[in-house]
């Protein structure tokens, strides 16, 4: 399923947060979604999920105004991994992965064999079976995204929007979940802040800056010298090592 | 298993479990009928319901068949209801709200019923036309609509819903104060006092069913939004992305226990307590899902109420404590327990 959003604009009182951002994703895309901290990513990612509504613009999904679409048939579409959900109660990583089934479930409908084969797939998928019955307070904070992310999965989404889902991993879970985000037949946006992992796994790569879409295109032609130097303030290399044309970003000091 | 799955010997832990929960109730309700100034034993007691319910025919003394049928047995049935209410309420408000300290009166309800009673008590407003449960009842629908007004309608979140239930309680304590100290005999004073403690003499059959009809009424409403309770885990938004109907659901739960928690405290005086405790024993017990959690927090209240309430009526011999002190004397300890075992294990 395509994601457009065609100029988007949200703001808080006087502030402008996101200013007229259009973007597009085609079907089984990963677009990153890169900037500098208060750049507008999570604001755009919030109204790309219809969990914000615009004050002018508007998002389709395969062609539909996200606007138009109740909530409970959005959900079975489209999953969203916000970036630092916490709770208090005291539930199980199963009890969490088995919310993602909500959307796909009726006030008294059971327990379904689908639901189950949803679950048990999204847990292995981000490699937390055996750890299914832990409670979500015990995990450390790299785990809990983990299993944020087999939440969504368990969802069984078309789309899936991922803000920052690689904070708090290891490398090998970071480099796990943006290819099982890449190699899933999933319309994806990633909000990332690793810029070699962003040009490693995205199609495409936007750039946000004060709530402005400044590029957006293909990884090599995006990050650039200049485009780090003013966007990001700092001074690297770029080197397009990779045969397959992705870049590679050297930071340098001083 | 653990106790938190649905399926499998999950559902048939809860099972289990209510039924264990419903005989003990059983036998709490036939022991706060046999117990009393006038002690009627459990045989007798058991065969005066049974004749009442129209099912044996068996020769007793009709006076021990009246206090039986006519006095004691809708109390104990109101005490179980309103433990049940009170606990639902408690355990809905603690997922609406994500605190745990959350409990039916957090949204100023028991303080309005008070206002509301101390004017037709002390101040005789509605000049004996109005009941003490009427107006305690329109006092607890003022505060709750204060509180829904100065949250906005319970839209900007739960941390601001809980502040404006403080602010109405604190308007709501204060009116009451000045109307007893500025006008109120000592009687009078006195009177308000025991009420607001709580207290089950004097309910009748017609209380235990408007208290049915409500209790039922609001359990099923919770039950068919439990799993949208469920998806409040991770807060509000993250239930709107899961594709939860998010301000409709609040809305309409708050409205259902501030019904729920109205009623009861105009009938018995707002009793503390229970609506903290139960939930956290109960999901100590099925966990934390609400499809198992709402029919325990029910479960559990109803017998905790009935065992205070037989409590409050034996501990001095010739009175009745009120009910609220004795769910605090017995909650906190149990409370303590629950608080020492869940400790983080650092
Ligand atoms: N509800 C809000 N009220 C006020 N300011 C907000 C609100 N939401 C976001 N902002 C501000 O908007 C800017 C962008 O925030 P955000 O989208 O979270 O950035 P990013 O995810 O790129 O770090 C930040 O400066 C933040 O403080
Ligand atoms: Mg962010």
């Amino acid at each position: 399923m395509s994601v457009v959003a065609s100029n988007l604009v949200w703001g808080v009182r006087r502030k402008r947060i996101v200013s007229d951002v259009s973007l597009s994703v085609a079907q089984g895309e990963t677009l990153g979604l890169i900037g500098p901290n208060g750049s507008g990513k999570s604001s755009l990612l919030r109204l790309l999920a219809g969990l914000r509504r615009p004050q002018s613009g508007r998002v389709e999904i395969s062609g539909q105004d996200i606007s138009q679409i109740p909530r409970r048939a959005l959900a079975r579409q489209l999953a969203f991994v916000q970036q630092n959900a916490a709770t208090d109660t005291n539930v199980s990583v199963r009890d969490v992965v088995r919310l993602g089934r909500t959307p796909h479930r009726s006030a008294l409908s059971g327990w379904s064999a689908v639901d189950e084969l949803a679950v048990a797939s999204a847990l292995e998928r981000v490699d937390m079976t055996d750890r299914r019955a832990q409670p979500w307070q015990t995990l450390s904070g790299g785990e809990r995204q983990r299993v944020h992310i087999a939440r969504a999965l368990a969802q069984s989404p078309r789309v899936m929007f991922l803000d920052e889902p690689t904070n708090h991993l290891d490398i090998h879970h970071q480099i796990e979940i943006l290819r099982m985000v890449r190699d899933l037949d999933l319309t994806s946006i990633v909000a990332l802040h690793d810029l070699n992992l962003a040009a490693l796994f995205c199609d495409r790569i936007a750039v946000l800056q004060n709530g402005v879409l400044v590029a957006c295109g293909r990884p090599a032609e995006v990050l650039t010298q200049s485009l780090l130097r003013d966007i990001f303030r700092v001074q690297a290399e770029v080197n397009n090592i990779d045969q397959t044309g992705r870049p590679h970003i050297r930071f340098k000091t001083g | 298993m653990t106790p938190s799955d649905e399926t499998g010997s999950g559902a048939g832990w809860l099972a289990l479990f209510l039924v264990l929960v419903l005989a003990v109730l059983a036998f709490a309700v036939a022991l706060a009928t046999a117990i009393g100034d006038y002690s009627i034993g459990l045989r007798t007691v058991t065969l005066a319901i049974t004749n009442g319910l129209g099912l044996t025919g068996a020769d007793i003394p009709p006076i021990e068949e009246s206090v039986v049928w006519d006095l004691r047995l809708s109390r104990a049935l109101v005490a179980a209801l309103a433990g049940a209410g009170l606990a639902i309420c408690g355990a809905i408000l603690q997922a609406l709200l994500r605190n745990a300290l959350a409990e039916p009166f957090v949204l100023g309800v028991s303080a309005g019923a008070s206002t509301g009673a101390v004017c037709v008590i002390v101040l005789g407003i509605g000049a004996g036309s109005l009941s003490l449960s009427a107006g305690a009842f329109a006092g607890a629908f003022a505060a709750f609509a204060l509180v829904a007004i100065l949250s906005n309608g319970a839209t900007s979140g739960p941390n601001h819903t809980i502040l404006a239930g403080v602010a109405a309680s604190q308007l709501f304590n204060a009116l009451t104060s000045y109307v007893v100290t500025t006008s109120g005999n000592a009687q009078q004073a006195r009177d308000v006092m025991f009420w607001l403690l709580g207290s089950f003499g004097g309910v009748r059959w017609p209380d235990f069913q408007l208290l049915c009809a409500v209790v039922i009424c609001g359990l099923a409403i919770c039950l068919w939004m439990a799993r949208a309770l469920d998806a409040f885990t991770f807060g509000d938004e993250d239930a709107a992305a899961l594709g939860v109907p998010v301000a409709r659901i609040r809305l309409i739960l708050f409205a259902v226990t501030a019904m729920m928690t109205a009623t009861i405290v105009s009938m018995v005086g707002s009793i503390g307590f229970v609506g903290l405790v139960v939930p956290h024993a109960a999901r100590h017990l099925v966990g934390p899902l609400h499809l198992r959690l709402l029919p325990a927090c029910a479960a559990v209240g109803a017998v905790f109420m009935v065992l205070a309430d037989i409590a409050s009526r034996v501990i001095v011999a010739q009175q009745t404590i009120p009910i609220g002190v004795v769910t605090a004397l017995v909650g906190v300890p149990f409370f303590a327990i629950i608080l020492y075992r869940s400790r983080p294990q650092t």
